[in-house]
């Protein structure tokens, strides 16, 4: 069948099972869009208020939903505006399409109107990108596009599309997209043997859970290898959800806004296993106090991985879920009482509490549980990035995969509203909440107007300390309480600018508005911004400092 | 401690492949030496010699994250075992008529060829292994260099 490039686009999307994408159109992109309205019973498109909000909602709804995410823009500022939320799919290894409009192909190269070397500019934040100069290129490159974010260590990829290029016509065969496997290990059975003995001489052992477990969708194999080896679990900020946090043997992070309870456990263990994990420098902190007496297992599907933030004693390549599922064929189940009571101890003694609570002040602390309390274990909750984000982490108990979704690697301010209208248009049964600091939402409150005019019916549950205040906490402590740009006061009426947004308000002040107002948004099947007055002076604890020992969390900041 | 290592490639031959190897030595600062590159017998391959320099971690990072870049389809690890590695120079040297003879004698010495004669200087061309250039260019230094291109090194794998 012959086809121009705009529809051939949009039959590749199709044959790989999208039916919805994030964009925003433009000069370059007038062709694609013109058979998005054709193609408007098959593909959904939702159209955000600025590229960088519809990025990041292919990137949400990615997380949410372990499909690939696609965003569309035009090119120029469309595509450069796309930029930050293509890095953060890729600091968080997140499969994302994204595709860009450009300037027909004769007049690429000479600074024409709206030219933006997009390929140029995004090689570092995408795991591969294309432009196609070629109509006879275009159907195959998008099938490899798809293919490439979704294989192996999963990530975004761009295909720079010239506008000449979408209205030439070729012929277009339809292709079965067979699904994916990346579930392989490259491991001998010598390896297998060693960890196995590893495992069983150890008296010790610590399982610490990355993002790549919930990439591998590896949930129901790790609590099986948790149960099999007896051992506790911690997580990263990225593998939040991938072990029950209700579970006792779940301890809490691990790393700069980790529990004391996971420090000291990294710190006696003596056997260290890293599942789907980078060993960010948010999580070792310093090198040398990081599991000093342990031997280090790191299990993951990139090489690259293995060795380049520490040095590891085993190392077993492959998905995460194939790995694992070949562990527990191969171990006999342990008992490590003696150590788990140790560590229960531990957690007896030192539990996440940031204040004393009192009967009047709204806590972050007590909203969020609350919140847990009132939207449950199925809620998906997305987040902004600083205080409110570790809160979130640490006091909501998240019990399933891609329930939590939080930019990790970058820590973008601006993410969280943007992804939770992508988590909530791949999840249109759940609940999706996201949790927002003053300084974040400034970033991205534009979204408001998609989460309206698309029905979108997410909660912004917005932390308004009135201050940067993780930034705000640093200069607490390490810079003299010099507030440098950071008290914000901005005398913001978030009620009356949700409203002006058709999104319905809501202001909590005192700690006994925090249930019912909760209750009432939630019970509503409409978008809704909750402000939440909180003091600007709490912070975040513990906290190790960066490349501070990891046993010697701060517990206690004075004011 | 910090060694040389010689990476041979192959790549797609597409327009993009330079700058992502250029960009990620850069973005992680990584030492490249010298690069060389040219298409192979199959018109849509290009083979590169990039020759690095780093401690033994840093030198395994860079052939783990050269093979993660998609265009990278193969990569070698060479050495004088395993390989032959030569590197071109092409050098403008000699400032005075005295001395030329003189010059010509290094020349024939190395078996550099004679590309071009001036009344005062001569254009050089070498092909050797990297420490023979390296020699040739220290005894032609006397002479005064006036300009200097060398080819960074090309190494295959024996069969
Ligand atoms: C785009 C971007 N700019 C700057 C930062 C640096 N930064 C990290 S946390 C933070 C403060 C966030 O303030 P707010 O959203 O109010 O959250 P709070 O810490 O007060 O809960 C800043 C400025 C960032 N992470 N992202
Ligand atoms: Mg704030």
């Amino acid at each position: 069948m012959k086809l121009n490039g705009a529809e051939i686009v949009l039959e590749c999307l199709l044959e790989q099972g999208v039916d919805t994408v994030f964009g925003y159109p433009g000069g370059s992109v007038l062709n694609l869009y013109d058979a998005l309205y054709k193609y408007s019973d098959k593909i959904r498109h939702v159209l955000t208020a600025h590229e960088q909000g519809a990025a990041h909602a292919a990137d949400g709804y990615a997380r949410s939903s372990g499909k690939v995410g696609v965003v569309i823009a035009t090119s120029g500022p469309g595509a450069t505006n796309l930029v930050t939320g293509i890095a953060t799919a890729y600091m968080d290894s997140i499969p994302v399409v994204a595709i860009t409009g450009n300037v027909p192909v004769n007049l690429l190269g000479l600074d024409s109107f709206q030219e933006i070397d997009i390929t140029g500019v995004t090689m570092p934040v995408t795991k591969h990108n294309f432009i196609v100069k070629n109509i006879e290129d275009l159907a195959d490159t998008i099938r490899e596009a798809f293919l490439i974010a979704n294989t192996g260590r999963k990530g975004p990829v761009l295909i720079d599309i010239p506008k000449d290029i979408t209205v030439k016509e070729t012929e277009y065969v339809k292709k079965v997209i067979e699904p994916v496997s990346n579930y392989y290990a490259d491991i001998t059975s010598d390896q297998i043997k060693e960890v196995v003995d590893l495992i069983e001489n150890s008296q010790r052992p610590l399982i610490y859970a990355g993002g790549g477990v919930i990439a591998s969708e590896a949930y129901e194999s790790l609590k099986e290898f948790v149960e099999k080896i007896d051992a506790p679990v911690s997580s990263s900020l990225m593998g939040q959800g991938s072990f029950d946090n209700t579970d006792d043997r779940y301890i809490g992070m691990l790393g700069m806004h980790g529990t004391v309870t996971s420090a000291y456990a990294v710190t006696e263990c003596d056997l260290f296993i890293g599942l789907g994990t980078r060993f960010s420098d948010r999580v070792i902190c310093d090198i040398k106090s990081f599991a000093p007496n342990a031997k280090i297992v790191h299990i993951d599907i990139d090489p690259a991985e293995v060795n380049k933030n520490i040095k590891v004693d085993l190392q077993l390549l492959g998905d995460v879920k194939c790995i694992l599922d070949i562990l527990n064929k191969e171990i006999k189940p342990k008992n490590n009482k003696e150590w788990l009571d140790k560590v229960y101890s531990w957690k007896k003694e030192y539990p996440l509490k940031m204040v004393e609570e009192d009967d009047e002040m709204v806590t972050p602390q007590y909203v969020l549980e609350t919140l847990n309390e009132l939207a449950g274990e199925k809620a998906i909750i997305t987040t902004e990035v600083g205080q409110h984000q570790m809160w979130t982490a640490q006091y909501y108990k998240f019990k399933y995969p891609r329930t939590f979704i939080s930019s990790g690697g970058l820590g973008t301010m601006g993410f969280g509203l943007g992804a939770s209208l992508g988590a909530q248009v791949a999840n249109p049964d759940k609940r999706v909440i996201n949790v927002a600091g003053d300084g974040s939402f400034h970033m991205n409150c534009n979204e408001l107007v998609t989460a309206y005019k698309q029905q979108i019916p997410i909660i912004e549950l917005l932390f308004n300390n009135n201050v940067l205040g993780m930034v705000r906490q640093w200069q607490r402590l390490f810079y003299g309480k010099r507030f440098s740009q950071t008290t914000l006061d901005r005398d913001t009426d978030y009620v009356k600018l949700a409203e002006a947004y058709n999104v319905r308000g809501y202001r909590i002040t005192k700690k006994s508005e925090v249930r019912d107002v909760l209750t009432k948004a939630l019970s509503e099947n409409t978008p809704a911004l909750i402000e939440c007055v909180i003091d600007r002076d709490i912070n975040v604890l513990p906290m190790i400092p960066a490349g501070g020992s990891i046993n010697k969390p701060i517990v206690n900041i004075d004011i | 401690m910090e060694k040389k290592r010689i990476l041979s490639i192959l790549v797609k031959n597409e327009s993009g492949v330079l700058p992502r190897i250029g960009g990620l030595f850069a973005r992680r600062g990584y030492n490249i030496d010298s690069i060389a590159a040219a298409k192979t017998e199959n018109p849509k391959i290009t083979r590169m010699t990039i020759v690095a320099t780093g401690d033994k971690s840093t030198l395994e990072q860079i052939e783990k994250q050269l093979l993660k870049l998609y265009d990278v389809l193969e990569l070698k690890v060479l050495d004088n075992e395993n390989s032959v590695s030569r590197e071109h120079v092409m050098l403008i040297a000699g400032n005075s008529e005295e001395t030329r003879a003189n010059l010509i004698q290094v020349a024939n010495l190395f078996h550099a060829n004679i590309l071009n004669v001036t009344e005062e200087s001569l254009m050089l061309e070498l092909t050797g292994k990297p420490t023979k250039i390296d020699s040739f260019i220290k005894l032609v230094e006397p002479f005064g260099i006036i300009k200097l291109a060398r080819s960074g090194l090309t190494a295959l794998e024996k069969r």
